[in-house]
């Protein structure tokens, strides 16, 4: 069911597309929800980073592991232990773009039936890493749609993705490694017990959709090929807020489209919004310098205190009295 | 709101990255490709029809010339029977641009709009224009 549902409703979309372009609702589909869906993404993604705003955090929590700073003759540990801004800046650098905390990932395994071993264990790192990267060279090489003339840098990147000159039109290595990199994360989610135990339909539906994204795409680059000038008289019209719909583009392109905007659509309100969010993980962006600087509490309210100078200046006859010794006669 | 000025610049630089088709063609006009046909061998046909279908041509023009390249560098084969039976030499030189002579209103003008470099040019030699 957790793995159905996300599926049928990816197909869903699918049928969707194809029933839309047949019943020539080409505005609808190549301007109407493309357009709606990036609202909702910007708007969405603002919405989501201002409610994160709001919210205090009440605690010092970075996870550290590393050595805090300390005595001038202990070694600090600055990218994984920082106490200054600029270490964290390292630190958050580290981890945006190079997934650090995926990589110091290890596995525990029982060795020979009585030692238990840790090891290192990079393929969710190295799958994390390829699907990321892939994905964001084949978002920017849809720039060449979006931008007239086409930038110079976007010729260089192609150029280096393509290298390869297998075929005609030449094979886009990025393409093939970010549907191999979502298969991979899928798979890994159905044949590890403990990952398909956790997994939910929120976590298998942007596989489904990723995963058939790119295998539409891949389908109209080398297959079906559909009118790339149409396309992007299509895509010129819709950032140039003067939208139009070309003959002869097929539905395949118009299928794609659609899980595209769904992605968008999808974006702000599911785990894919970690795009934003891993900026503002308090265990992550904050300085570790709980010795050194107290943590207030944000949302503390003041709280009325009376001292002991006040105690005893209200009740100093009768402490004498009672002969307690009081600090001030 | 915390860190209100951390959280102002994260989000101008998100709206600089996911806004950027919009602002970057705010003033410029782009014009759907139009190739030009009217070379003067074209002019002289009698019957205006390339080695194929011209929606077969647009679509699989490039796979066509790859074939092409391994059919006569590869295989030796010079000899193009086209769907209607019709015999063609196999050569981008003698064939395709015998025709299509004006690369830069013809293959040029698609291709610069969809951002596509042909290797074409790399073993063959780019036909000399006069510029018009």
């Amino acid at each position: 069911m957790k793995i159905l549902f996300p599926f049928f409703a990816v197909i869903a979309l699918v049928l969707l597309a194809v029933l839309g372009t047949a019943a020539n609702l080409h505005f609808l589909f190549g301007v109407v929800i493309p357009y709606a869906a990036l609202f909702i993404f910007i708007f969405g993604v603002i919405y989501r980073v201002l409610k994160w705003a709001k919210s205090p955090v009440p605690f010092c929590i970075p996870t550290t592991c590393g050595q805090q700073k300390s005595l001038p003759w202990i070694k600090q540990n600055k990218l994984e232990n920082p106490s200054s801004t600029l270490h964290v800046i390292g630190r958050m650098a580290l981890e945006v773009l190079t997934f650090r905390s995926l990589f110091r990932n290890i596995k525990g395994e029982l060795r020979d039936s009585s030692k238990f071993v840790y090891g290192s264990d990079k393929w969710l790192w190295l799958g994390g890493i390829a699907f990321h990267y892939a994905f964001l060279i084949v978002l920017l090489r849809h720039i060449r749609l979006f931008a007239e003339p086409t930038p110079a840098y976007l010729y260089i990147l192609e150029a280096f993705d393509g290298f390869l000159q297998i075929g005609i039109p030449r094979l886009f290595a990025t393409g093939v490694v970010l549907l191999a990199a979502a298969a991979f994360l899928f798979l890994r989610r159905i044949y590890v017990p403990q990952v398909r135990y956790i997994s939910l339909a929120a976590d298998y539906f942007p596989l489904f959709l990723i995963m058939c994204i790119a295998a539409t795409g891949i389908i109209m680059r080398y297959f079906f090929k559909t009118d790339i000038v149409g396309v992007k008289e299509l895509t010129m019209g819709l950032v140039s807020f003067s939208p139009v719909i070309p003959k002869g583009v097929g539905s395949i392109f118009y299928v794609h489209l659609l899980l595209v905007s769904a992605l968008f659509a999808y974006f702000p309100f599911s785990k894919l919004v970690h795009m934003a969010g891993v900026f503002l993980s308090p265990t992550r962006n904050m300085v570790a310098n709980s010795r050194e600087f107290r943590h207030v509490n944000p949302w503390n309210y003041p709280v009325k205190v009376h001292t002991y100078e006040e105690y005893e200046e209200d009740f100093r006859e009768k402490m004498k009295m009672a002969e307690i010794p009081v600090e001030k006669e | 709101m915390y860190n209100g000025g951390k959280i102002l610049i994260g989000i101008i630089v998100f709206l600089l990255f996911a806004a950027f088709p919009f602002y970057n063609n705010i003033g410029k006009v782009s014009a759907k490709p139009e190739p030009k046909l009217d070379t003067p061998v074209i002019q002289q046909l009698a019957e205006k029809k390339c080695v194929e279908p011209k929606e077969f041509m647009k679509a699989e023009h490039m796979q066509m010339l790859n074939d092409w390249r391994d059919a006569a560098i590869r295989e030796g084969k010079r000899i193009y029977v086209n769907s209607e039976g019709k015999i063609f030499n196999i050569s981008l030189q003698n064939t395709c641009m015998n025709c299509h002579s004006n690369k830069k209103e013809f293959c040029d003008k698609c291709h610069a709009y969809a951002a596509v470099k042909p290797y074409c040019w790399t073993c063959h030699i780019e036909p000399k224009e006069k510029r018009s």
